[in-house]
């Protein structure tokens, strides 16, 4: 495509930045001192105090203890990390039913009538996980929430209190995640080639057909890749499953903070943040291998890799 | 161009000179931290002002999070010997843990006059026998209602385990529901079951009994209270004060002393041995364990004295706004440094599950 055109462009960029001076390597190493200094070394500092012991009537002490990291992987705290999972799974999954035919329709319309939409979804996006919880607590009240509207309308007997509850934490999941979800698929999806799914038209496949059998095995590492970044986001939401779950939904993050926060087991709660971690990573491996597999019979010649 | 990435370092070098100086002028104010929100606005408003009109002493308030979590930022700020605040206002609890980690500053009680005042309980010693800590504002947690859902107030707490299924609002951690210290109270006939686990899993046997009637269990003060204040969550536990503000504003709600009495729950103040103006927080502490500021407290704020009641000129009214005089029931906060870890597995296993 513009493949010619765009390889001097790249490469004359350097020739470009030692015009300038030390400046562009400067800023180009900003992002590996901060991730270095603000990431990597603080991960080190938490990995590291899950071994410190724990002082019940106090802090801890600096030790080389196992205890915490045993605790961390005990049969209450792996229930709960197997509730945070399929919680975080579950939520992704109907995120990506909603996000990725949106954004396909989205992108099959004119630029000008996609920017109302993107407008909304970036406000979405603007809106805090605190503010989220809050909001759906109340709209899902029995008080005050959409149930006397259903009710008004004949549609239901009396108000109901859907939160807390299971149905509350996954709601509000999904909300989080869905203009995350939107903005992270819009970008492929506007590149790919309309007459695609046009020559499936053509060739008599009904749009929906097109759609599971040329569209998605085309995006399938893009809605992978989005996949994973929700589950991880998803993963580590912590005020909505606290805010609008009851104590069966209350999800590792939760008791991290209640370990850090209210009981002073820094240790605890710094091996469970790295248990957490490393199962969050391990997971989000899985969802973007499946991504890269090969697509069976639907891959195109030549595409495919 | 040399100077042009010079000007770079002329700018670092005068913002740092700013902030030492900043810093300087920082040191001659008294850092106080208080529960940010309504205490700290309260105290910006009625408190401070008056100290420092008195005492020549600026002070600068310090929103401070929950006791345990302040408690790590003071504790961590310590070893890199730096004071968040000079003086805070903490938990039983995290008075207790600092002890052990040796944070606190001891307090010269010769320099601290008004001390006699204080209720004995709020005076902190540690192990050594120095005190650490003074008393500073009390509250109280009670059973409160959803008055147009319940128009008669109960009368004890074990109303709670009557028939109200999904309708209760309780805290969600042992260590600030001191659920186990009520359930005792109640069933048991007093804390002292609380001294051993075998007693500790008999309460907590009954305490689950409770589960099916709880709808929520908070952490979050403003979530229960608008649920209350609403009738979604029709009874449970919350603070004394802030109910009665939230009575006062015209919403139907009530907080009830039970028969089996409150549980009371106090805020010490305690300065880090990492400040510098331990001078200053001395002439604080001792000012403000005054009587007269213990009446303007309770006006003004509506929590409850550290001082005895004698010492006090709260008419009977103004008494019974912020306390009460049956015998509180007084959380174990032994319990929570002893057997802590153990318990609070208990709890998550058992409790909320």
């Amino acid at each position: 495509m513009s493949a010619p055109t765009a390889r001097p462009a790249i490469s004359a960029s350097p020739d470009a930045g030692s015009g300038d001076g030390p400046w562009p390597h400067v800023l180009l190493a900003w992002p590996t001192v901060a991730l270095t200094l603000l990431f990597l070394v603080p991960l080190g500092i938490i990995a590291a105090l899950g071994f410190f012991r724990r002082i019940q009537a106090g802090f801890f002490e600096v030790a080389f203890v196992t205890d915490n990291y045993a605790r961390a992987l005990d049969a209450f705290h792996l229930e709960r990390l197997a509730v945070s999972v399929v919680l975080a799974l579950a939520a992704t999954l109907v995120t990506l039913l909603l996000a990725v035919p949106f954004t396909y329709l989205l992108t099959r319309r004119p630029r000008a009538r996609q920017v109302p939409y993107l407008v909304l979804v970036l406000a979405s996006l603007s809106l805090s996980e605190v503010i989220v919880a809050f909001a759906w607590s109340l709209l899902l009240s029995r008080t005050s929430g959409i149930s006397n509207l259903l009710v008004a309308l004949g549609l239901m007997d009396r108000a109901a209190s859907w939160s807390p509850g299971l149905a509350a934490v996954l709601l509000a999941y999904v909300f989080i995640a869905l203009p995350l979800a939107v903005l992270s698929l819009y970008p492929t999806f506007s590149r790919l080639d309309q007459e695609l799914p046009e020559a499936a038209g053509t060739m008599g496949a009904t749009p929906l057909a097109g759609f599971v059998t040329v569209v998605l095995p085309l995006m399938r590492r893009a809605v992978a890749a989005t996949g994973a970044l929700v589950f991880i986001f998803v993963l580590g939401a912590y005020v909505i499953p606290q805010t609008l779950g009851r104590p069966a939904q209350w999800t590792m993050p939760v008791h991290i903070t209640d370990q850090a926060i209210m009981k002073n087991h820094l240790p605890l709660a710094a091996s469970l943040a790295i248990v957490l971690l490393v199962v969050s990573s391990l997971v989000a491996v899985v969802i973007v291998a499946l991504g890269a597999g090969r697509w069976p019979r639907f891959a195109l010649p030549g595409r495919a890799r | 161009m040399k100077l042009a990435s010079a000007r770079p370092l002329l700018l670092i070098v005068a913002a740092a000179v700013l902030a030492l100086a900043a810093g300087t002028a920082a040191a001659q104010t008294l850092k106080v931290a208080v529960y940010g929100g309504y205490f700290q606005d309260s105290f910006d408003a009625h408190i401070f002002p008056r100290f420092t009109e008195e005492t020549g002493i600026a002070v600068e308030s310090i929103a401070a999070p929950t006791g345990a979590a302040w408690l790590v930022q003071l504790e961590t700020a310590g070893r890199a010997g730096q004071a968040p605040a000079d003086v805070s206002m903490i938990s039983q609890t995290s008075l207790l843990r600092g002890m052990t980690s040796d944070l606190w500053v001891a307090l010269d009680e010769s320099r601290l006059p008004n001390l006699q005042y204080v209720r004995p309980a709020l005076v902190g010693r540690d192990a050594e026998g120095d005190l650490v800590g003074v008393g500073a504002v009390s509250w109280y947690v009670t059973l409160v209602t959803n008055t147009d859902v319940y128009p008669e107030a109960p009368t004890s707490w074990a109303e709670m385990w009557g028939d109200h299924r999904n309708s209760l609002g309780l805290l969600a951690l042992p260590e600030n529901s001191f659920l186990l210290e009520i359930t005792a109270a109640t069933f048991f006939g007093g804390t002292d079951i609380l001294d051993t686990e075998e007693g500790i899993l008999q309460v907590v046997d009954k305490l689950a009994e409770l589960q099916p009637n709880v709808q929520l269990w908070y952490r979050d003060e403003g979530q229960f209270q608008q649920a209350l204040q609403s009738g979604e969550i029709p009874m449970g536990q919350y603070y004394h004060d802030v109910t009665g503000i939230a009575a006062a504003e015209g919403f139907p709600v009530l907080s009830t002393f039970p028969a089996e009495g409150g549980v009371l729950d106090s805020g010490s103040w305690a300065v880090t041995r990492a400040s510098s103006m331990v001078d200053e927080a001395h002439v604080f502490i001792d000012w403000f364990s005054q009587p007269e500021i213990q009446d303007l407290v309770a006006r003004m704020i509506g929590t409850a004295p550290t001082v005895e009641r004698a010492f006090l000129s709260l008419s009977d009214e103004e008494f019974a706004a912020v306390s009460d005089e049956s015998t509180p029931i007084v959380p174990r906060y032994d319990m929570y440094l002893e057997r802590g870890d153990w318990l609070n597995q208990v709890w998550a296993e058992r409790v909320t599950r």
